[in-house]
């Protein structure tokens, strides 16, 4: 998506039409000879692990909605028709169910790869909010995916969530009845949630394109947060970076496959294979592992709004990260500080998806209020401050330079154990 | 990425991580007595006054990356639901023609042919606009022993026994955070019919100062609700086994729960063969991949 293309179309056809649409050279120079830095680790294979993912779920989910039926009397059996009676239905239903766990996994690495390595710093602001507009569709879309098997904790996730809106002061109410097409969520419910289930997943498309457009332009940040300086930073997209993600993307599939076929519940809740019942709440409501983090802050709030509020902020304040982080240097490796206080907040993370698996009582809940307040302090208090405070390692002139030291550093040490 | 601590920064800022992350530790830790204290139940709202106890995991067939039916304990179990089960429950989503199905139980044609005649379907309406009665076909699906819900409730004290179809998979038990990692690598995906067979064979005499409420059991397993109103429904010789396997509760129970592990998961073992296959084509693609990622990069160090 560069402006420029040293494409030479070879081929009659090719010529004829390079010239009345370049898109032959468009991908030619976005995914051939693009300039990617040399010292790429294999947490940069994860946008093209991700972009795959996105494919799964669309081409599994195109099939899948041919057999499904949106409605409360019949969306179970219907899934169940697909498990049972549909070619290869298990497979399907199974690759999607379980795809959108590994696509949350891959998300989660590429945001705190990107936390790591200050991939949202200057001039890579806007391709970092584009990240959590994605991020914010991914959620609402597969949040939506689990209500579609109206299984118990389909309803009751439904109802849980579509709830929170009616925390909105004066027209919180009205706006959940919208929401619900009716005064309790139901077949209507189910049906809008069909649709828009469909429908965002063409949305995260379409945003992950101005994704690819923004990083494009800006270039691909590296482990060591230096700009490339010259030609000799980099290698070109093809073979170099197209082999790579190939290998890394193989490793990520043989984790998908182990799950698909050996553990396909693993990550699912026995009570989704009970049939949706109004009448019957289930003990323990919980949402999919990827989002209890998230549902640990909003229950961590005693004040169902202020909750609600703390819910969305956690996520939205993801987008002032650029501006909040006050450090010169974008890379953890030359910050020495900033590095620990990163797994701090990757334990804070882990904790608090602990917590909201847990009952909402007691010590959990303290200890939740402990870690929802350190989630934001970290945003919100430490990153400012350790900008501010904190000195940076000396940084290498160059990409090259830190690569050259980096591989004498090994040649070295393996001198040492030859020795 | 080598030393994590080095020394910058002054002095307290040093230990200014240290004392967050103890913080965060003293909320994690204060926590974690209480994990290990309170049983994790699925059911465990407070409405259970008993403590429940945890099933006895079992060594099915099924399990693990090599797992495959039994078709002759699959037949077995599948006489347990016809003569016993399936007095009171429904197994809605299995039609007759699967019981032939390759990896699961395998009757022959003739046999679910036979089977299914054996069974009378209503079906219509016909021509002058009537329901009427006919002999099962494999194509149709198991019939259910209650015309409605509230029939079902009317005839077993005010509570629907659940259909079977899913049962399986639609019971657990709560494994808490160590083993459930553990299970990942273990390939633990038996907890439906472990629970099954410990709570057909869980009945016991409720030990003192536990009062069962009218109309209910006790069964120290049972967490899928405040009381379980299914009286034990196995007794040693009740089901007469043409194979000659001894008819006792325990077996009863075992066979019935491989059953219904197939009826909610009919397509194991053909999932687990395809799986194997597709972990070996995986692992030597991603193997061919790193050896060709390592000529690419040979010339440039990175």
């Amino acid at each position: 998506m560069a402006a420029t293309s040293s494409y030479q179309p070879k081929s009659g056809f090719a010529k004829w039409l390079e010239a009345r649409l370049p898109i032959i050279g468009l991908v030619h120079s976005s995914f051939v000879v693009y300039p990617v830095p040399r010292n790429l680790n294999y947490l940069w294979t994860f946008g093209a692990i991700l972009a795959f993912m996105l494919v799964v779920q669309i081409a599994t989910g195109v099939v899948l909605a041919m057999h499904y039926t949106p409605h409360a009397t019949m969306a179970m059996t219907s899934i169940e028709q697909i498990m049972r009676d549909v070619n290869y239905g298990w497979l399907l239903r199974y690759l999607h169910a379980n795809g959108g766990s590994m696509f949350f996994l891959a998300v989660y690495i590429h945001m705190l790869r990107g936390l790591y390595y200050g991939s949202y710093k200057e001039p890579r602001e806007v391709l970092w909010i584009l990240g959590v507009i994605i991020f914010l569709l991914m959620m609402a879309t597969a949040f939506m995916g689990y209500v579609l098997p109206w299984g118990q904790m389909s309803f009751w996730a439904a109802t849980v969530i579509t709830n929170l809106f009616s925390a909105i002061p004066l027209v919180g109410e009205s706006i959940t009845t919208w929401l619900w097409g009716g005064f309790a969520v139901d077949n209507p419910t189910l049906n809008r949630f069909y649709s828009l289930h469909y429908l965002l997943p063409f949305m995260i498309a379409g945003v992950v394109v101005l994704h690819i457009w923004a990083l494009h332009v800006v270039g691909q940040n590296n482990p060591t947060g230096i700009e490339i300086k010259s030609k000799q930073d980099t290698v070109p997209f093809t073979p170099h970076a197209t082999i790579k993600d190939s290998f890394g993307l193989a490793c990520f599939l043989i984790l998908f496959a182990w799950l698909v076929f050996f553990l396909p519940n693993y990550l699912g809740h026995p009570d989704n294979y009970i049939a949706a019942d109004p009448l019957k709440t289930p003990p323990h409501i919980v949402p999919e592992w990827y989002f209890l983090p998230f549902y640990a802050i909003l229950r961590a709030i005693p004040n169902k709004l202020l909750g609600v509020i703390a819910l969305f902020g956690s996520i939205a304040i993801l987008i002032f990260v650029p501006w909040l982080d006050t450090s010169r240097v974008r890379s953890a490796v030359y910050r020495p500080l900033y590095r620990q206080f990163f797994w701090i907040f990757v334990l804070t993370g882990i904790g608090l998806g602990y917590l909201g698996s847990q009952q909402p009582e007691g010590v959990y809940v303290i200890a939740a209020r402990i870690l929802t307040f350190y989630y934001f302090a970290h945003f919100l208090i430490v990153m400012p401050l350790i900008g501010i405070l904190e000195r940076p390692k000396p940084m290498p002139s160059s990409i090259t330079e830190a690569v050259l030291a980096k591989v004498k550093d090994q040649s070295g040490v393996a001198a040492e154990t030859r020795a | 990425m080598t030393s994590l601590v080095r020394a910058t920064g002054t002095p307290t800022m040093k230990r200014l991580p240290l004392a967050l992350a103890a913080l965060v530790a003293l909320g994690l830790s204060s926590a974690l007595p209480a994990v290990a204290q309170e049983p994790q139940h699925e059911g465990d709202s407070g409405t259970v006054h008993y403590p429940i106890r945890k099933p006895e995991q079992l060594t099915w067939t099924f399990a693990g990356f090599f797992g495959h039916f039994d078709p002759a304990q699959l037949q077995r179990g599948f006489q347990v639901y016809r003569e016993v089960c399936a007095n009171c429950h429904s197994m809605k989503l299995v039609a007759f023609r699967a019981l032939g199905q390759e990896g699961g139980p395998h009757f022959g044609d003739a046999e679910v042919k036979a089977l299914a005649a054996e069974y009378q379907i209503t079906d219509g309406p016909d021509a002058s606009g009537d329901m009427f009665e006919r002999p099962g076909r494999p194509s149709d699906y198991l019939p259910s022993p209650f015309p409605n819900d509230q029939a079902a409730a009317a005839a077993n004290g005010g509570a629907v026994p659940p259909d079977l179809s899913l049962m399986a998979k639609a019971r657990g038990v709560g494994r808490g955070v160590l083993w459930g990692l553990l299970d990942f690598f273990t390939q633990y995906q038996e907890g439906g019919p472990d629970y099954i067979h410990a709570l057909l064979t869980g009945y016991s005499e409720p030990p003192e100062g536990v009062e069962v409420p009218e109309g209910a059991n006790y069964n120290p397993y049972f967490n899928a609700g405040p009381a379980l109103a299914m009286p034990p429904p196995l007794s040693d010789g009740q089901v007469t086994y043409a194979d000659g396997t001894p008819g006792t509760v325990d077996q009863y129970a075992r066979d019935v729960s491989a059953f219904l592990m197939w009826v909610a998961e009919p397509h194991l073992v053909e999932r687990k063969r395809m799986g194997f296959q597709v972990v070996i084509f995986l692992i030597v693609f991603a193997g061919l991949m790193y050896v060709t990622k390592k000529k690419v990069w040979a010339a440039v160090p990175h």
